[in-house]
């Protein structure tokens, strides 16, 4: 009987994706975050808050985008009224920046460390306080067993991390749900305007556990996030069936 | 409450300090002197000493004129504080409010106390016997009023016991100077014939502030108890300690949490009773080699949760030495607020916002480990200039004054300072053609700008800046700025300041 086993093998694996955090879609509750394409690479076609995201930004440029991008999808998260907590070690965030994402920046609480050492310890911290919305953390350098306590944190409390790694080199393999890159791109003006148009970004997904990486155009405009075309090139080849 | 006052007087407290320290001196007049403007002035005498009739003000020479065997010690200033204090120390075993009385007397809040030890006259009596069993030679005398009680032991003849209410009565007879007056207005009172309260007791306030001042009157109202006399205490009672005295010296970490745990539970009980939180702790281990320990932390918001302090508190045990062992932990609050009773919600949303208790939880731990200066959050504030655009909050309940500008677009990441740029623009207010950052040429492809920002001259001098947003050949995002306007060959003047997303 082919049919009943592979009902079978389809509810075992949404049962382990529960188990590792992802929700199903709740009626009313899909595409809260506005992502479209890039939804669809997740399992389950949901973006998977309350786990955690590693972003790779290597220049200045590139966290810039970053954190533009992550402003976009903490706001959905932060609509409630929740409070979003940012640690690092050399922080250049201006905070009236994320006015532009619709976040307040006085919900913010910045946790400004010298030390790499009490930069794991709080975001393990603040990664089990239930009363937060997201937890943003610049991170150097981080062992497989110290994202694994990590993940361990967040399965309890249903936070949503991210992690922002300025050293793609160091970036081996962690238990991350997902691991991002984002370039900032031209923006695009109607006609011969002048001057500046929305932020644009090339959305890269280098990794996604049971998902399928890919790359997309995303612009923020008018507040929410805007794609520009369709998925250039989901790559088939790179598909990968368990993180 | 009806109070009751102790005051005690060491009539002879240096020198009898002197006497205990060298035996010898016992039965030899002695003085203390010190130089007083060119003359050697005695400062203070022994009892055999005065009994020949030197007194202290008087000049050395002369006492040594009256008795040729006069022993002379130099004075040290100072001393009679210290002693005091001592004293004072030890007379905490009668009661715990203890004020010391310059420069040589101790008062003695003993509301409550007597009883113990079987009534006023059996307290006093054990008090002052113990005092001079010591070697001290001490008065004292007990009343309603701090001033009165002062009155008594030094210039009372008759009973030093005033009944609760008639420290009027026992005032009567005694000279202006039980009063604790100004030597000023003593010698004012003197050539008016007062020789005793009685004689202008029941003169009206009126005539007696416009001849004596109004301190006089504060003067007579506290030794009368009109008015109320706060003492300095020596030890402040604290309102919120809980101690915890060990049979054993506790010497591990185990035994140093389980301490913990009890002194909180006893706290936080009481500090839940009434309604309280504390938003600062201090815990004192009194180790076996008389050192103190202390360890403190402090709460963003008031919490009496054992669960929340004791992890507070254990973030703190490593930094506890024990050495031989603690024989005391004593657990204060210094800082206490009243708390509002927690409400049930039935709709738990998902994020809480800053009011959240976990939330205030984590930052307390935070703060302690990491220190609270090391966490911050932003308010707006009213200030184009991009650096003051922000001023840090100094506490989670505070709320923004102004709203956060959207009119214009800022950077996501704001380098610390400017870094300079070279730049090829067009004068006069082109943005720029091409920019090298980093050794990297940037050729600008859109730009939006200029947006000038003058420098508040109130609070320092210099150039403005005309900031532009810029997008590159890649797609990159920069905040530049020319600082000033263009001016004869200056180069060098265009700065980048930020990157946008």
């Amino acid at each position: 009987m082919p049919d009943s086993k592979k009902n079978i093998i389809s509810q075992l694996r949404k049962d382990i994706l529960l188990l590792e955090g992802f929700k199903l879609p709740q009626t009313g509750n899909a595409d809260i975050f506005g992502l479209g394409p890039v939804e669809a690479a997740f399992p389950n076609g949901v973006f998977p808050a309350g786990t955690i995201h590693e972003m790779i930004c290597p220049t200045p440029e590139q966290a810039a985008a970053t954190a533009g991008f992550m402003t976009g999808i903490i706001t959905s998260l932060m609509k409630q009224g929740g409070v979003c907590l940012w640690i690092g070690t050399s922080r250049k965030l201006f905070p009236p920046s994320l006015m532009g994402f619709d976040v307040e920046p006085d919900r913010m609480i910045f946790v400004d460390l010298q030390r790499e050492k009490d930069v794991l310890w709080a975001t393990e911290e603040a990664l089990k306080c239930e009363g937060l919305a997201a937890v943003i953390v610049e991170l150097r350098e981080i062992s497989f067993a110290q994202s694994r306590r990590l993940q361990l944190a967040v399965e309890n409390s249903k936070v949503t991390g991210f992690l922002l790694r300025n050293d793609p080199r160091k970036a081996g393999t962690t238990t991350c749900v997902a691991r991002w890159q984002i370039t900032p791109l031209p923006s695009k003006l109607e006609g011969e305007l002048p001057g500046v148009g929305f932020p644009r970004w090339q959305v890269d997904l280098l990794k996604v556990r049971n998902g399928y990486p890919g790359s997309w155009k995303i612009e923020w405009a008018g507040g929410r996030f805007v794609a520009i075309e369709e998925t250039i090139a989901v790559n088939e080849l790179q598909e990968r069936k368990a993180g | 409450m009806q109070k009751r006052f102790v005051s005690i007087w060491f009539r002879h407290l240096i020198t009898d300090w002197l006497t205990l320290r060298r035996p010898e001196l016992k039965v030899v007049p002695f003085v203390f002197i010190t130089p007083v403007r060119g003359r050697v002035v005695i400062t203070a005498a022994n009892a055999l000493a005065e009994s020949h009739g030197i007194t202290t003000g008087m000049a050395a020479a002369d006492a040594k004129a009256i008795v040729p065997s006069l022993e002379v010690v130099d004075d040290m200033p100072g001393q009679a504080a210290k002693l005091l204090k001592a004293l004072g120390e030890w007379c905490i075993r009668y009661t715990p409010s203890i004020a010391i009385d310059l420069p040589d007397g101790l008062m003695l809040d003993v509301s409550g106390c007597a009883h113990l030890w079987g009534g006023e006259r059996a307290y006093l009596g054990t008090i002052i016997k113990v005092l001079r069993s010591k070697g001290y030679d001490a008065r004292g005398a007990m009343a309603d009023t701090a001033g009165t009680a002062w009155a008594v032991a030094r210039f009372g003849r008759l009973k030093p016991i005033i009944e609760p209410g008639a420290q009027a009565d026992a005032l009567l007879a005694l000279p202006p100077a039980a009063l604790r007056l100004e030597p000023i207005i003593l010698e004012r009172l003197q050539k008016l014939g007062f020789y005793t309260v009685k004689s202008f007791i029941g003169m009206g306030r009126s005539v007696l502030r416009r001849r004596f001042g109004q301190d006089f009157l504060l003067r007579l109202d506290q030794a009368l108890g009109n008015k109320d006399e706060p003492l300095e205490l020596l030890q402040p009672v604290e309102p919120y300690q809980e101690r915890l005295p060990c049979l054993e010296p506790i010497r591990t970490a185990t035994g140093i949490e389980i301490a913990i745990k009890k002194l909180l539970e006893t706290l936080c009980q009481r500090l839940q009773g009434e309604g309280k939180g504390l938003r600062m702790a201090v815990l004192k281990c009194y180790r076996v080699d008389g050192q103190l320990v202390e360890v403190n932390i402090g709460t963003n918001r008031a919490s009496h949760h054992i669960g929340h302090l004791f992890k507070l508190f254990q973030l703190k045990i490593a930094s506890i030495e024990p050495a031989l062992g603690i024989e005391l932990f004593v657990l204060e609050a210094p800082k206490v607020e009243d708390m509002d009773p927690e409400q049930e919600v039935l709709w738990l949303p998902a994020g809480c916002g800053l009011a959240d208790l976990s939330l205030a939880e984590l930052l307390d731990r935070l703060a302690n480990k990491i220190g609270a200066g090391n966490i911050h959050r932003y308010l707006p504030q009213e200030h184009h200039w991009p650096e003051r655009s922000i001023k840090i909050a100094p506490s989670l309940r505070e709320k923004p004054t102004t709203t956060w500008r959207t009119d214009r677009p800022r950077p996501s990441l704001l380098l610390p300072r400017p870094e300079r740029i070279e730049v090829t623009a067009l004068i006069p207010d082109y943005p720029p053609m091409l920019f090298i950052y980093k050794n990297k040429v940037h050729q600008v492809k859109k730009a939006d700008g200029p947006e000038r920002i003058e420098r508040e001259w109130w609070l320092e001098a210099g150039e403005h800046r005309d900031y532009y947003y810029v997008e590159d050949q890649d797609g990159s995002r920069y905040w530049l700025f020319r600082s000033g306007h263009y001016s004869g060959n200056q180069a060098g003047q265009w700065f980048i300041h930020g990157f946008f997303a």
